[in-house]
């Protein structure tokens, strides 16, 4: 029946609704798509994908023996799939069905009925002519590792990595930092409970360290990615650290007699480290690493103190990068996010009583560099007046990020509030546009916070910052009253925006998966799959998508580790049919195609044949068509985008 | 020539320029209905007997719509079709179409608007240029 020239096509015209039927008259469109050649019926019902509407063209299918189907309605991208399986259910090969998209790429972005209705014309000519030459195509099935790799130590990996392997599946853990946590290790209360961080997060921490199905790189890379959904080969750098973990006590006697200091990125610059060392004094893994850059044994000057006082010989400076190769079935990247950095806001002096929302996190932990008593960075007095900044960067085009970073209102008001539970005398102030706070318990925490008395917030921006003497000078607006304001600060508390962290579109790239305009990482469809990404089997979760706080970003990882589990626990993958393939007749084995092809999908050999030529390996085939494209005789075409069935699309638009 | 109403095919690439034809609808832009798309897996899919067959047919222009460089879901088809429409803007220069008949966008899936913008730009663009000179040819014949 799916043979030469005998066809029997039905189309179906969508009014989803008003959506389309607004705009474009589907009555018209289907009188119009009887007078097509090889249309046995067309026909025009409200809501084609409702359970009636498939119910419409699957009673079609068997009973009028359609051999082709074109629904006219929504994009493909959004209800494709909800027609083929109708079409499989009667029967009927899925690839012998197309859509016209009349709804997203029509009705709605026109306004003139008569000519909408025309282009939905042309649209369904088009599919009737393409879905012609259609040829049916089966699906192929590849086994999965039933295993996941988890790009990311911070909340959001750790969440998803014990998911997986608390549900039996072994999860490799590869964490860029030294230590587990990531950011969320570094806040002191969290909103609205003001349940301590550090306590939260190390309880997951050593969960993850310990889980005998999570076999964890710290202080490692992703440095290449290859294969495919349920196939992934990875390649991951174990960076050297220059001290064996294993005979590494934490005595900390080489950190104490190390010679060098530089700022640690643990307390973002308000205190500082040394070459050899712990980021804090909970890090997991417990082991201490040499930082080569400031190591001064590294430039030449033959120090060996650590190592001299080491009582375990654990030092070698001879360690060098170790490479290891892991086999996985399913991806989930968590690289988190960053700060916009402070220098984007040039209103801002560089001046250390004028810190971010992060730094001072640290002065108000109690695990901080002031041991949460809050002391202000350049003189180590109590605050006695501090302002709070919002939005410095976010919601503004001209000089940051245009988007909302969500969090910001809550931990402003988190951290004023712990302020003044601290500073009782001291005044905190808040400059704030807007008060975005949309999740459970917030609206009254804020609330809370402002009604108290013992915070002012003051709807308006600031004009001004600058040192004076001791303080630090706010100008701004209260823009309710209309009065200009002017603050002495003793410290000015930034809230920066987050963003996506530096080496995330080198990730991006590594894995072959999208990242939006502002580098974050972009999902396959951003209501329907928020999940996955564009790549099969690679998923993502926390912050390095969009600003999240923890429980969105602890949903998010649990999401990916479902997704990741769907796919893993299943054993094998099925993958589109939609690949290249040869006519060896026409093929000259010239070798273009193995040169054009970025997935080493064609090979020439003789395959038996008195000749060489090419030949596709489908499960490496993506489908791209750079290797049709190249092919100078034609010999290779893609299924399901021949250049019979493109080439009908073209004409039947033309309205030849 | 001013009820003139270019007609113009648009091949656009089912990661990006599709999703952000799809984008503009949803968010409801508007721009004239002058354009076709046909889906493409990848702007790098197109062959170039497309696009002159589109002109034969009388298209008065042709978009080829694909991700930023960079950002191609097959890592580098998007450049293969940059340098492919480099060679067909010079075969149709040679066979007498004015430049600015085929265009090559990059168009991410967030960008519904810049998909809208570059529609409204080309219709303008194809009615200063008037009807394809292959389609006068056609018609004189006819």
């Amino acid at each position: 029946m799916n043979g030469n020239g005998y066809r029997k096509i039905g189309v179906y015209i969508c009014h989803c609704g008003m959506n389309i039927a607004s705009t474009v008259d589907p009555k018209k469109v289907a009188e119009y798509a009887m007078t097509l050649d090889s249309v046995a019926i067309a026909r025009h019902y409200m809501f084609m994908c409702s359970d009636i509407g498939q119910e419409l063209i699957e009673n079609d299918i068997k009973e009028l023996g359609l051999n082709r189907v074109v629904v006219a309605s929504c994009s493909p991208r959004m209800h494709e799939l909800t027609f083929r399986k109708v079409c499989e259910r009667a029967g009927l090969n899925p690839y012998l069905f197309e859509m016209a998209n009349i709804r997203e790429q029509c009705s709605w972005v026109h306004s003139d009925s008569k000519l909408a209705t025309e282009k939905a014309m042309a649209l369904v000519r088009a599919a009737v002519r393409r879905v012609f030459f259609q040829e049916p195509l089966e699906a192929r099935d590849t086994p999965v590792n039933p295993n996941a790799l988890v790009i990311g130590g911070g909340i959001a990996g750790m969440q998803a990595a014990l998911d997986i392997a608390n549900a039996g599946y072994e999860v490799v853990l590869v964490e860029r930092d030294t230590s587990l946590g990531g950011h969320a290790m570094q806040l002191s209360g969290t909103f609205p409970t003001l349940d301590r961080a550090d306590c939260l997060i190390s309880s997951k921490v050593e969960e993850v360290a310990s889980h005998p199905m999570v076999k964890l790189h710290t202080y490692s890379e992703v440095e290449e990615v290859s294969g495919y959904v349920g196939n992934f080969t990875v390649k991951i750098r174990n960076k050297a650290s220059f001290v064996d973990g294993q005979r590494c006590t934490v005595c900390m006697l080489c950190s104490d007699v190390c010679p060098v200091s530089v700022p640690s990125e643990f307390e973002l610059g308000l205190a500082q480290r040394k070459a050899i060392y712990a980021p804090h004094s909970s890090a997991v893994p417990a082991r201490l690493t040499v930082d080569s850059q400031a190591c001064q044994h590294f430039e030449g000057d033959q120090c060996h103190a650590c190592q001299e006082v080491c009582p375990t010989q654990a030092i070698d400076f001879s360690q060098k990068d170790t490479f290891i190769e892991e086999k996985v079935g399913a991806i989930i990247a968590a690289p988190g996010y960053d700060l916009l950095p402070r220098e984007r806001i040039s209103m801002y002096p560089d001046d250390p009583d004028i810190i971010d929302g992060l730094q001072f996190e640290r002065i108000l932990s109690y695990s901080g560099p002031t041991l949460g008593e809050i002391r202000r960075p350049s003189d180590g007095k109590v605050p006695k007046q501090i302002v709070f900044i919002q939005c410095v960067g976010s919601c503004d085009p001209e000089h940051g990020v245009p988007y909302c970073s969500r969090v910001c209102c809550m931990y402003v008001a988190k951290q004023a509030l712990i302020y003044r539970q601290v500073v009782p005398e001291g005044q905190a102030y808040v400059f704030y546009t807007d008060i975005r706070s949309d999740a459970k318990g917030f609206e009254e925490f804020v609330q809370g916070v402002m009604a108290g008395g013992s915070v002012l917030y003051l709807r308006g921006g600031v004009s001004k910052v600058f040192r004076d003497g001791d303080k630090i000078k706010v100008w701004g607006v209260d823009t309710l009253v209309g009065q200009e304001i002017e603050i002495s600060a003793d410290l000015v508390v930034l809230a920066l925006p987050m963003v996506p962290r530096p080496g995330t579109n080198e990730l991006v790239r590594k894995l072959n998966i999208m990242s939006d305009k502002y580098g974050f990482l972009s999902e396959a469809h951003i209501k329907l799959r928020p999940v996955e990404s564009l790549t099969a089997g690679i998923y993502l979760a926390g912050a390095a998508q969009w600003p999240r706080d923890l429980p969105d970003t602890i949903a998010s990882a649990s999401a990916t580790a479902a997704k990741a589990l769907t796919l893993i626990s299943k054993g094998k993958v099925v993958l589109e049919a939609t690949v290249a393939s040869v006519d060896e007749s026409y093929c000259l084995g010239c070798g273009r195609c193995e040169e054009i092809c970025e997935f080493h999908a064609p090979k020439i050999s003789k395959n038996g044949l008195p000749l060489p030529t090419a030949s596709i390996n489908e499960v490496l085939c993506k489908g791209c068509g750079a290797c049709a494209v190249s092919c100078p005789t034609g010999a290779i075409t893609i299924k399901h985008f021949t250049r019979e069935e493109i080439l009908a699309e073209v004409e039947a638009l033309a309205g030849v | 020539m001013s009820d003139f109403e270019p007609k113009i095919v648009a091949f656009a690439c089912n990661w990006c320029a599709y999703a952000a034809a799809d984008l503009a609808g949803t968010s409801r832009m508007s721009y004239p209905p002058n354009v076709e798309l046909i889906r493409v897996m990848c702007s790098g899919m197109v062959d170039p007997i497309y696009v002159l067959r589109a002109f034969e047919m009388g298209f008065d222009g042709v978009l080829i719509a694909g991700c930023h460089p960079g950002d191609c879901h097959y890592i580098s088809g998007n450049l293969k079709a940059e340098e492919r429409v480099q060679a067909l803007q010079r075969l149709l220069h040679t066979l007498g179409l004015e430049d600015g008949r085929l265009r090559l966008e990059w168009c991410s899936t967030a960008e519904g608007e810049k998909f809208a913008t570059t529609v409204t730009e080309f219709v303008a663009k194809l009615k200063e240029l008037g009807p394809s000179p292959f389609r006068i040819r056609e018609e004189a014949v006819a």
